[in-house]
């Protein structure tokens, strides 16, 4: 099971991960964890700009052959957009779930809680067997 | 022990390998209270040559008479090759195809009908089928809900002029979920755009239009259409599949068709056989398949690049997304499918459209002849197809039941569903019945009326 | 095998201009085949033709005959799909049940017109009652998943009536079919799901947790979809009923216990049956099935319409006058009419005693196949446990060892002539097969089941290879699922000109 983890990101225990960018919004995936469970992914419903979510509101849904899965918001904010290229493109998940598989952009309300480091996700993972 | 096969040494030897000394010894797990001894309520078994005796005299009961009902199940001639193939142990006895490799021939034929199927209803997807022409209401009710992205209020506007056993279907499956189906009054027994201003400007998230409706009378599907995608209303067609062999399809209803189009299959080569199984079906737009319920069969390559056929889309479906399934459905009607394919194919486009002309002729004779008789006259005076409604000067029922001694089923009371309608009767004549029969209706029908006159 | 090899053109690339099957087709009166039709508007009126295949009577015949020859079914193979239950379809059945006078009747004739049919239904739903031990039987239903909404539907509804809005809870646990969440959700209610322990049971403890003022009920199967019984039924229905919840029973898996056991003696309030399953009734290629429901005394009112009633020595239909608080109308008509023939067809040919027989043979069967298997060096899921009338093998060690999965086992049966058993559900249980056998099969046709499994233990632990790239003999390799999804191909196209 593929299980990059990268340090430098924050993570949730339903395998979202988060990224702070430099102008302040936050951008979320799933992990390289999450894709390899699903397998190849045929499909993703990404969210449209000005959706308000709460922590833990199903914002995307994303499909393989054998699952589809809720993507969860592991902030509270309002979608800045959707990323228009899983539109033709869903593998990109798998093959770069944390670059150009990135799946939705949010303007946060305040700053992100209750996240997991990476240590933390990892060990998460270890315990989830 | 009718179809079991184990022979005495065979039951010892399977104990043998179990290790158990007889077969009540392997319900040693469940409690002893709950065993029952004796379904003293079931009778004795009948063996086949019985059973043959007491179903023959069972169906014998019920006669043959000649059929002038439609109202949403007609009565069409079905080729006899239609039965022949689709009785065939292969399609017969197969089960649901998720083992794609062993299931080729179903999965094939499904996708042969898929793209018939679309193609007569002017759309780009379709499902596998559904329960029936009601339920598909329903399900494409729920599929405009789940495809309108900015209406929240969940009410779908259906005309009076609607099936009404269509119509309470889709408020018993639906309903649960929230959903409103609001009936929009039709009294001159068509829809028209009047009919639906006072609902502009509001939260509606679909129209039903039934095309031709359940009173045969043709709706202005055009003007119907664009007023409501107009007003950001998702437009659902519910269409007989015969009609459209004349008809203008759904899909090029407006200037932008239809969004969704349902309705049942049953005239395609399946028989009344006293109310099922029949088979809804469900196209749509292909901006809209991710919300399509039940299965759907999709062309792709095999490990050597040779084309096969896979279900395909099956995470909208319950045994994968379970609580957030598209539908709950699992089994369909996949039966009558291989018998409605099996029929386009026998009818193809001319067959088709000379089966609607010979339907709508037929009525059109059928109404010419029981209008000619005092106390009777046609109720709607617009287009029709197909099927049409009657007034008489007195009760309908008596006279059906009177017809009925005679041999005639005449067509349905409307006055339980449509009091406001007055002694309303819906007759349908299809390319079965011929200019004897239709005598014979007429016939009857005025001597019922003459007696009933003279005793009255 | 006499199965087709070769893979059938489709259809449409028969079509040609000009050609059609007439002996089908109306004569016409006059030149145009929409020559009535002139009083109709032309702006209503088809201007594109269908596209619909123009193909000669015999190349209908021939395409669909080679067609069937491409599946497999339980006229041509063992087809141990678990929690199927893929009996013998008797001919019987289809021949009745298609008699003239039965299948040229109109839903809406007068009902003294149908007096056979109906006194044939009355009588099924007698006769359901009386193996399911519950007071009252609607048959409209169209399906198990559709029996499933009536049921829950009608727990909502009883609720309700007694002024008690705040019950939308259902308990599912986690091994349930997906139509079980499915239909929960379908009625409005929220699923609350609790976990099967490791021997197969239900935890209760778990479920003691989760009930209170908001259960508006559990749905079960029993056996469950583990293969087992829940030995603690009685125990379960205590503590739903006691929370003010009803019990809801899935008869996905009727076919063991029928004759043995009945779910009203359960304490099941609502129960639907697999007409389709445990009736014998075909599957037809994805239904058509029948999913009726059966009902404790306090859901009577309930019942969906229409159900047939008897008045002195006449049959017809009670409607929403006689079930005034019914959850309405699940079918145009009455449902799936020919269905109910077929499987009152098959009930009164099994009659008392092949009843009893059914829940025997379908359970030796199922313990036959289980406990040579597992002497053959395969795995079942819960050991200590008697099969019911299906069980689970895992090929979790398979998988770990030798990369060989459940799906491959699947696969390489079908080059051995054996339709594959279910395969990944229940979910709970890696790598599962969940087998069922039923009762009309043979021993050898079990001892040949059993040989061919073995035969590919072997293959997987010497060619892994060949079983993970099976199937070898059909028509088809195994499909790319992935591209099936990604290119959707759903209807042929005619090649641009």
């Amino acid at each position: 099971m593929s299980n990059n983890i990268p340090a430098d990101l924050k993570y949730t225990k339903s395998h979202e991960w988060v990224r702070t960018l430099a102008n302040g919004n936050v951008e979320v995936g799933i992990t390289d964890h999450a894709q390899g469970a699903l397998g190849d992914l045929v499909f993703v419903d990404v969210p449209e700009a000005g959706k308000t979510l709460k922590v833990g509101d199903a914002f995307a849904v994303v499909e393989s052959v054998k699952a589809a899965s809720d993507v969860y918001a592991p902030i509270a904010g309002s979608v800045v957009e959707g990323n228009p290229a899983l539109g033709s493109q869903p593998e990109l998940i798998n093959s770069e779930p944390y670059a150009g598989g990135w799946i939705a952009r949010f303007k946060p309300d305040g700053a992100p809680q209750g996240l997991l480091s990476a240590a933390e996700y990892q060990a998460h993972l270890a315990s989830e067997g | 022990m009718p179809f079991i096969p184990h022979t005495p040494d065979d039951v010892e030897q399977m104990l043998g390998a179990i290790g158990a000394k007889k077969i009540d010894d392997l319900f040693d797990e469940i409690p002893k209270e709950l065993r029952i001894e004796s379904l003293s309520g079931i009778p004795d078994a009948l063996n086949e040559m019985e059973l043959g005796r007491l179903m023959s005299a069972r169906a014998a009961q019920d006669g043959m008479p000649i059929n002038f009902i439609g109202a949403g199940a007609y009565e069409h001639h079905i080729p006899s090759a239609v039965w022949a193939i689709t009785t065939r142990g292969e399609f017969y006895s197969a089960y649901t195809p998720y083992q794609a490799e062993a299931s080729q021939g179903t999965l094939q034929l499904i996708y042969e009908y898929q793209t018939m199927i679309t193609s007569l209803t002017g759309m780009d997807v379709s499902n596998a089928s559904l329960y029936d022409g009601g339920s598909a209401v329903a399900e494409a009710s729920l599929m405009a809900i789940r495809t309108h992205r900015k209406s929240k209020a969940q009410r779908i506007l259906v005309p009076t002029t609607l099936n009404p056993a269509y119509r309470k279907t889709a408020v018993a499956t639906a309903s649960g979920q929230g959903v409103r189906f609001e009936e929009v009054a039709c009294p001159k027994g068509y829809l028209s755009v009047a009919d639906l201003e006072k609902y502009k400007g509001e939260d509606i998230t679909a129209l039903v239009i039934q095309q031709p409706n359940f009173f045969g009378v043709l709706e202005d599907v055009d003007a119907l259409t664009d007023f409501a995608q107009a007003n950001g209303w998702i437009v659902i067609g519910s269409v007989n599949p015969t009609s459209l062999g004349i008809l203008k399809p759904p899909g090029e209803w407006g200037t932008k068709g239809a969004d969704i189009a349902c309705g049942d299959c049953q005239p395609l080569g399946v028989p009344l056989s006293s109310g099922g199984p029949y088979a809804g079906f469900l196209t749509a737009k292909m901006d809209h398949v991710r919300q399509m319920p039940g299965r759907i069969v999709g062309r792709t390559v095999d490990l050597n690049g040779k084309q096969g056929f896979a279900l395909t889309l099956q995470a909208r479906e319950q045994h994968i997304r379970r609580g957030k399934a598209t539908s709950n459905i699992c089994t369909n009607q996949g039966l009558l499918v291989t018998a409605a394919t099996i029929y386009l194919s026998l009818v193809g486009p001319e067959g088709l459209a000379r089966v609607a002309n010979e339907c709508h002729a037929r009525t059109n004779e059928l109404v010419a002849a029981l209008t000619k008789i005092k106390g009777v006259k046609l109720a709607f005076d617009k287009s029709r197809f197909h099927e049409a409604v009657l007034l008489l000067d007195r009760p309908v029922a008596p006279v059906i039941a009177e017809l009925a001694r005679r041999g005639i089923v005449g067509g349905l009371d409307l006055s339980t569903d449509y009091p406001e309608l007055g002694n309303a009767l819906l007759v349908c004549a299809t390319e079965t019945r011929s200019t004897a029969d239709i005598k014979a209706y007429a016939d009857a029908l005025a001597d019922t009326l003459k007696a009933a006159s003279r005793a009255a | 095998m006499a199965m087709q090899k070769h893979p059938e053109k489709i259809i449409f690339e028969y079509s040609r201009p000009g050609r059609g099957s007439y002996a089908q087709w109306p004569t016409l009166k006059s030149e145009s085949p929409d020559s009535a039709v002139g009083d109709i508007p032309v702006a209503l009126r088809r201007k594109s033709k269908p596209l619909l295949p123009e193909v000669s009577e015999l190349e209908v015949v021939r395409h669909f005959t080679k067609l069937s020859q491409l599946n497999f079914s339980i006229d041509t193979h063992f087809y141990p799909l678990g929690s199927c239950t893929m009996k013998y379809n008797p001919k019987a059945c289809n021949q009745y049940a298609m008699l003239p006078g039965f299948l040229n009747r109109h839903p809406l004739a007068p009902e003294a017109n149908g007096q056979g049919f109906l006194a044939s239904m009355y009588e099924l739903q007698e006769m359901l009652k009386e193996v399911t031990g519950m007071q009252g039987v609607a048959l409209s239903p169209m399906a198990g998943a559709h029996g499933e909404f009536a049921g829950v539907a009608m727990i909502r509804a009883y609720h309700r009536a007694r002024g008690d809005l705040a019950r939308n809870e259902i308990i599912v646990p986690d091994a349930a079919h997906g139509t079980n969440p499915a239909t929960a959700t379908m009625c409005g209610c929220v699923v609350k799901e609790i976990p099967t322990k490791d021997d197969g049971d239900i935890d209760v403890e778990a479920l003691k947790a989760v009930v209170g003022p908001n259960t508006a009920g559990i749905m079960l199967t029993n056996p469950s979809t583990c293969g087992v019984f829940e030995r603690r039924i009685k125990e379960v229905a205590k503590i739903v009923h006691d929370a003010g919840g009803l019990l809801y029973y899935d008869g996905a898996n009727l076919n063991a216990i029928l004759g043995k056991v009945r779910p009203g003696d359960m304490g099941f309030d609502v129960i639907h049956m697999n007409l389709h399953k445990t009736f014998s009734t075909p599957h037809g290629g994805g239904g058509p099935g029948a999913g009726a429901v059966g009902v404790s005394a306090r859901l009577l009112p309930f019942m969906p319409i229409p159900v047939v009633g008897k008045d002195g020595d006449k049959y017809r239909w009670l409607t929403e006058k006689d079930l005034p608080q019914s959850i309405g109308r699940l079918s145009a008509f009455m449902g799936n009419a020919g269905v109910l023939l077929r499987a009152y067809i098959y009930m009164r040919m099994l009659g008392r005693e092949g009843m009893h027989r059914v829940g025997e043979f379908a359970t030796l069967n199922a313990n036959y196949l289980m406990a040579r298997l597992a002497k053959a060096g395969f795995e079942p899921a819960y050991p200590g446990r008697r099969a019911s009338h299906e069980f689970i093998i895992t090929a979790k060690k398979q998988k770990d060892e030798l990369g060989v999965s459940a799906m491959d086992f699947a696969k390489r049966l079908l080059d051995y002539g054996f339709h594959a058993p279910t395969t990944y559900f229940p979910l709970l249980v890696p790598e599962c097969l969940l087998i069922e056998p039923t009762e009309t099969e043979s021993k050898e046709a079990l001892d040949g089941f059993i040989d061919a499994m073995v035969a590919i233990l072997k293959e997987a632990e010497s060619q892994a290879d060949l079983v993970k790239s099976a199937p070898h003999t059909m028509t088809v390799r195994r499909l790319d699922d992935v591209r099936a999804a990604r290119q959707l191909d759903l209807t042929w196209k005619p090649a641009a000109a």
